[in-house]
């Protein structure tokens, strides 16, 4: 949390000025007490109206003065605490889009979607509050505290007293309290994951009869909750009042030592008068402090959770001095590559070899898990080999910037993923302006352009969210259009036709060749018909590569790649 | 987290927690609602009324106690001023005011007594009536046939189960005794002050309707500012949903700067409207405390004079500043306690809605367990849609012998798991029946039907907890040596005994730290050792590595044998040996028969099968 407080740094000016306000605000506060004082110590006595009436006119001023002092402190803490959440929430953002897909993966899109969203609201929230209801309980103490000193030091030892004894009471609930919040925290998890499993696994459970186990864990779950509320309860439960306690004893101490100065000479009763509301604006400020308890630890949280992303560096950097951009060919080379997830005990891919050319089809097969996609990633740079290099166009891919290397490459992945707009915004999507024919040429290449036209607005026909209004075969092939509509000289399909029926697949390949003709095209598949025709086939087998050629080639030479055929195809099919 | 939890990000108001006038979603029939909650009360009812009396006589308490610091002020007042007279025998009356102390402490204390005696004894009314509602739900669930599941995000359910109902324990908790004590607040201050001095309580008692003016209108103010901010929150989540689900392509197309500029745009919009909204709800504090000081001022001119012309006492001002303290803060705040109420309120509504959605019918009465079963499943002339309107199947019959394979095939996402759910009887059909063994599934107990049929499914399932538990989840009791047993017979033991802790290890959440392949090897072990007639099986295609892959094979072949099976396949091999072939296409079955006649037929099976050898369509 202190950390992400650093943020306000460029405020510092305005958040002084808040203070300020503020301290004006309470002392404005503070002194309507004062001028009763004189209008009970002067007024009164005397019976001199006038002089309570101009009194009155004066406490006007002033409370005019103060609200005024708030408003401006208002209007300034607004901004302040919006400018910071917005800040916040753009460098988290923009840390995000700059994580390489090994960093994004392992915290999870779900998560970092609620760390941007709902974790920056919530810090905001506390800073929000943190800049109006907090910082006015201490400053009320002290202006209370100067306020009263003034008056009567000798009565004032009494409010010195009770401040810190309220600190204390504060700091020991908190210190009970905190820990207990952050255990309700857990429980909830704890229960959030037992449903999560249960509604995830319905059917399984229903499947084995296991209702009665899922409830009793369900029980279990929310009893700990339960138990874990009721303890935080009743700590929070004697807050209030003990706070009352100690401010209304302060109160009878007033009157009694006020008392007893008054008989001595030392005081006249409007001061004990001040004395009781400088107490009761001191009460009421620190009423409100009583917030932090239920906004500190829930922003802690949040805090943690936003440190975490922007702690996080991205994996994947442009180097300093870029290469010079080399000429586009298409040529792409893996020289002796491999490569591990962060964490795993063996290499996803493992001393890889291969060139692919301009009007080339090389394949890629092998069994799932073989790391036939985590090849296809290190083109682009979803991820960087561990030892030896890819290159493209005979440069390393990690001495080109991002920006250049994606530039040559159509990458068309296992999910095709939507985005909002229009149909032909997506198509769109990595070719900035791209006109409409060249869009519709794109569709029609990626045997899109028939079902687009059917819909009700052609190509300004609205994709929804996810593009839940389209098939997963419709979704496939206008990501295959948005790759086709960037012209780039390396094609990159991984396992992109598995949602397409045999016609259209049929028909889509017929229409890419033709349109790929001059490019580098790298395939990723399972199916041992969809790559028979290739130029080249990259057998990989746990990672490493079993073979490379041709079909009939690798038939005789390559025993993985046979097992592949003969588990698909029956030996007469083969023949 | 899947995807779904996203709907469970914390949405939690507590009174203050959720700044206090923001668009507070309204419940659509609040009297029912609170009916029902109040049935929910109903065992609390002797200590609710407890608690809302002692609440009240804490408030009474409070109320009284501005009274007393008046009298002792006026007592000071004149003694001070018979000193100052030098009036015969004066001095100050310290017997009195030690008197009015006492009384005094005693009242204080007595109303902190009671206020925490109430916020303890409401939290665990709260608590534990939450925890019933929330038991409730959870048994609910049970019951809910799957089609609710399917129809709906899991984290809107779980969100239900978790935030909604801490909204609800947060609000009893606070809320009610809240809204008593500011009532008898209200009501009690200016009863005081009526009979202190009506005349100064006219004088005065502007601020009251004027507080209430400037909270409404305040209200009214920002609700359009936090409407925008409620819109682009809206626009802003959904902005930053589609760009992280979307993470590769946003990077592979060189989308970054164009998305961050887009957030930037919509950051900006929302700022402008969120400040706004702040700024706006805000003032209401600043405004509640400039009124309460324009009250203060009129006390102290009004009652100044009044005191300076003898017809009040100097510690009735004392008190009345006291007491318009007393009815403006709980003017603020109810502002707060019924948005939190109504929150509640919808919140109930919601959870209300779960314990209302219709149930799955009850076990036919005289439903009786199955004897030793050997296996034989008919379907006769089955018709069934997930909605009446579209028929997935009709007139759907077969007849599987004891032992025998049907296979299910189809493009991906043909909607093969609808067998799935009609043998299991997670949905009901719409015509004709199912037999096992000749008897139709609806005269069995769902439970005891669901006990013939073992499920390995690809998406395996497998929860938080060791590996023997997640595999004695096939037959609950299992020994140890049973369960080594299904593991070897699965393939498993070997690489389990390879982990850390053997059958001992936990699984972590969504178990990440297995395989996709060894995950199926574990939910095969469960359907071993659950020893069923019939299985139903998923055949696997991705996500399982080659060697794996074959053990799962193995796993599956062995774990067949001699079991009428019902197995959505891939393999060609596994669709040539079994004696029904089911072909899928967009979620009905639309061929029926085994490979030969299939390929005679020559539909869509055959062309399938001709073009994953062609790689073309036949002419």
């Amino acid at each position: 949390m202190l950390k992400l407080l650093r943020l306000l740094k460029p405020h510092r000016t305005a958040i002084a000025a808040v203070l300020g306000l503020l301290f004006l605000q309470a002392m404005a506060d503070l002194s309507l007490p004062n001028l009763l004082a004189d209008i009970v110590n002067n007024g009164i006595a005397s019976g001199d109206v006038r002089y309570i009436l101009r009194m009155g006119g004066l406490m006007v001023l002033i409370a005019l003065f103060g609200i005024a002092c708030s408003a401006a402190g208002n209007y300034l803490s607004s901004g302040v605490a919006f400018a910071f959440g917005r800040g916040l929430r753009a460098r988290v953002f923009a840390r995000v889009e700059s994580f390489s897909p090994a960093e994004f993966d392992r915290a999870g899109t779900a998560s970092l979607i609620t760390r941007t969203t709902n974790d920056v609201t919530q810090v905001q929230q506390s800073v929000t509050l943190m800049l109006s209801m907090m910082v006015r309980a201490p400053i009320m103490c002290v202006g209370g505290i100067i306020m009263a000193a003034e008056r009567d030091a000798r009565l004032s030892l009494v409010f010195a007293a009770a401040v810190p004894a309220l600190g204390l009471i504060i700091a020991a609930v908190m210190r009970y309290a905190l820990p207990l919040f952050r255990l309700i925290q857990s429980r909830l998890d704890g229960l959030n994951l037992v449903l999560r499993e249960k509604l995830s696994g319905i059917r399984v459970v229903r499947a084995f009869g296991r209702e009665e186990r899922e409830r009793r864990r369900f029980e279990g779950a929310s009893s700990e909750l339960l138990d874990t509320s009721l303890e935080l309860a009743s700590v929070m439960a004697a807050l209030g009042p003990a706070m009352m306690i100690v401010m209304n004893f302060t109160l009878i101490a007033v009157l009694w030592f006020g008392s007893l100065r008054v008989a001595a000479g030392g005081m006249r009763v409007g001061d004990v008068m001040a004395f009781t509301q400088y107490l009761m604006q001191i009460l009421f400020a620190l009423i409100m402090l009583s917030m932090l308890f239920i906004v500190i630890p829930r922003s802690q949280a949040s805090a943690d959770r936003i440190n975490e992303v922007l702690e996080t560096e991205p994996g994947i950097k442009d180097p300093e001095d870029p290469a010079p951009s080399p000429e586009r060919r298409g040529l792409v080379e893996f020289r002796d590559v491999s490569f591990r997830y962060h964490g795993a005990e063996r290499d996803a891919v493992s001393g890889v070899s291969f060139k692919a050319g301009p009007g080339e089809l090389t394949a890629v097969i092998g069994g799932t898990g073989s790391g036939k996609s985590t090849l296809a990633g290190l083109v682009p740079r979803f991820y960087d080999a561990v030892s030896g290099s890819v290159l493209v166009d005979g440069a390393d891919v990690r001495g080109l910037t991002q920006k250049d290397l994606r530039s040559r490459i159509g990458f068309v992945p296992q999910k095709a993923t939507l985005f909002t707009g229009t149909v032909a915004d997506n198509v769109r999507f990595g070719s900035d302006g791209l006109g409409e024919a060249a869009v519709r040429e794109a569709a029609a290449v990626a045997q899109a352009e028939g079902f687009v036209s059917a819909m009700k607005d052609g190509f300004s026909s609205a994709v929804s969210q996810g593009g839940v209004n389209l098939s997963g075969g419709q979704k496939q092939r206008l990501a295959i259009a948005r790759a086709v509509a960037r012209k780039p000289d390396i094609y990159i399909f991984d396992d992109s036709f598995s949602a397409l029926d045999f016609r259209t697949e049929a028909a889509l390949r017929a229409a890419l060749r033709k349109e790929t003709g001059g490019s580098t095209v790298i395939m990723v598949a399972q199916r041992v018909t969809s790559v028979r025709d290739a130029d080249r086939i990259v057998v990989l087998d746990e990672g490493r590569v079993a073979g490379i050629g041709r079909h009939r080639e690798l038939l005789e030479t390559c025993a993985v790649y046979r097992e592949i055929a003969y588990s698909q195809l029956s030996r007469e099919e083969l023949e | 987290m899947s995807a779904e939890d996203r709907r469970e990000a914390p949405a939690r108001h507590g009174l203050f927690g959720g700044g206090f006038m923001r668009a507070v979603e309204k419940p659509k029939d609040l009297r029912g609602t609170m009916r029902r909650m109040a049935a929910y009360l109903r065992p609390y009812r002797a200590r609710l009324a407890l608690m809302f009396s002692l609440t009240a006589a804490g408030a009474v308490m409070t109320t009284i106690t501005p009274k007393i610091t008046g009298l002792i002020i006026t007592k000071l007042y004149h003694g001070a001023a018979a000193e100052v007279a030098r009036a015969p025998g004066a001095a100050i009356d310290f017997n009195y005011i030690l008197r009015a102390l006492l009384l005094l402490a005693a009242l204080f204390l007595g109303s902190a007594l009671a206020s925490f005696v109430v916020n303890r004894s409401m939290a665990v009314i709260a608590q534990r009536t939450v925890f019933r509602l929330r038991l409730d739900a959870g048994a609910k669930l049970d019951r809910l046939p799957l089609s609710y599941y399917d129809s709906r995000p899991h984290g809107e359910v779980m969100s239900r189960l978790t935030n909604d109902i801490d909204n609800i324990a947060n609000t009893l908790q606070q809320g009610l005794a809240q809204l008593i004590s500011s009532a008898v607040g209200i009501v009690g201050a200016v009863a005081m002050m009526l009979v202190i001095s009506p005349l100064l309580t006219l004088l005065t008692i502007f601020t009251l309707p004027l507080s209430f003016g400037v909270t409404v209108l305040l209200a009214k103010r920002s609700r359009g500012y936090f409407k925008d901010q409620q819109r682009e929150l809206g626009r802003l989540n959904g902005h930053v949903e589609e760009m992280y689900s979307g993470h590769r392509t946003v990077k592979v197309f060189g989308y970054e700067e164009k998305a961050v500029r887009e957030f930037e745009e919509i950051n900006g919009r929302l700022y402008r409207a969120g400040r706004m909204a702040q700024f706006v709800s805000g003032f209401i504090f600043p405004l509640m405390n400039f009124i309460n000081n324009l009250g203060y001022v009129a006390v102290a001119v009004a009652g100044g004079v009044l005191v300076a012309r003898k017809r009040l006492e100097l510690g009735d001002v004392q008190a009345f500043i006291q007491y318009i303290r007393m009815f403006t803060q709980p003017v603020a705040q109810s502002a707060g306690v019924i948005n939190s109420l109504q929150s509640a309120a919808a919140s109930a509504e919601r959870v209300f809605e779960i314990l209302d959605e219709e149930e799955e019918p009850a076990d036919a009465p005289g439903a009786a367990g199955p004897e030793a079963a050997e296996g034989r499943v008919v379907c006769e002339g089955v018709r069934f849609g997930y909605s009446p309107d579209v028929p997935v199947l009709e007139g759907l019959s077969i007849d599987v012998k004891p032992g025998q394979t049907v296979a299910i095939v189809g493009p991906t996402g043909a909607g093969k798991t609808t067998l799935v759910n009609l043998l299991m009887r997670f949905y009901d059909l719409q015509g004709g029946r199912i037999t096992v063994d000749g008897r139709d599934v609806r005269e069995f107990r769902r439970r005891d039907l669901r006990g013939l049929f073992g499920m390995v499914l690809q998406d395996t399932w497998l929860f938080n907890g060791t590996i023997s538990e997640n595999i004695a989840y096939g037959r609950e009791g299992a020994a140890r040596e049973e369960i080594t047993a299904a593991a070897a017979a699965a393939h498993a033991d070997h690489f389990i005994r390879a982990l850390p802790d053997g059958y001992a290890t936990r699984l972590g959440e969504e178990a990440s730290n297995l395989s996709q392949g060894e995950k199926q090897l574990l939910t095969i072990a469960r359907a071993v050792l659950a020893d069923p007639p019939m299985l139903i099986l998923d055949e696997a295609t991705s996500s399982v590595d080659t060697r794996t892959e074959v053990l799962v094979q193995k796993a599956m072949k062995d774990l067949m044998k001699g079991r009428t099976s019902f197995v959505i396949a891939h393999r060609l091999s596994t669709i040539r040996d079994a004696a029904v072939i089911l072909v899928m296409n967009e979620g009905r079955i639309i061929e029926k028969g085994d490979h030969a006649s299939l390929m005679a037929a020559g539909g869509f099976y055959a062309e399938m099968y001709r073009t994953q050898f062609a790689g073309e369509p036949a002419a």
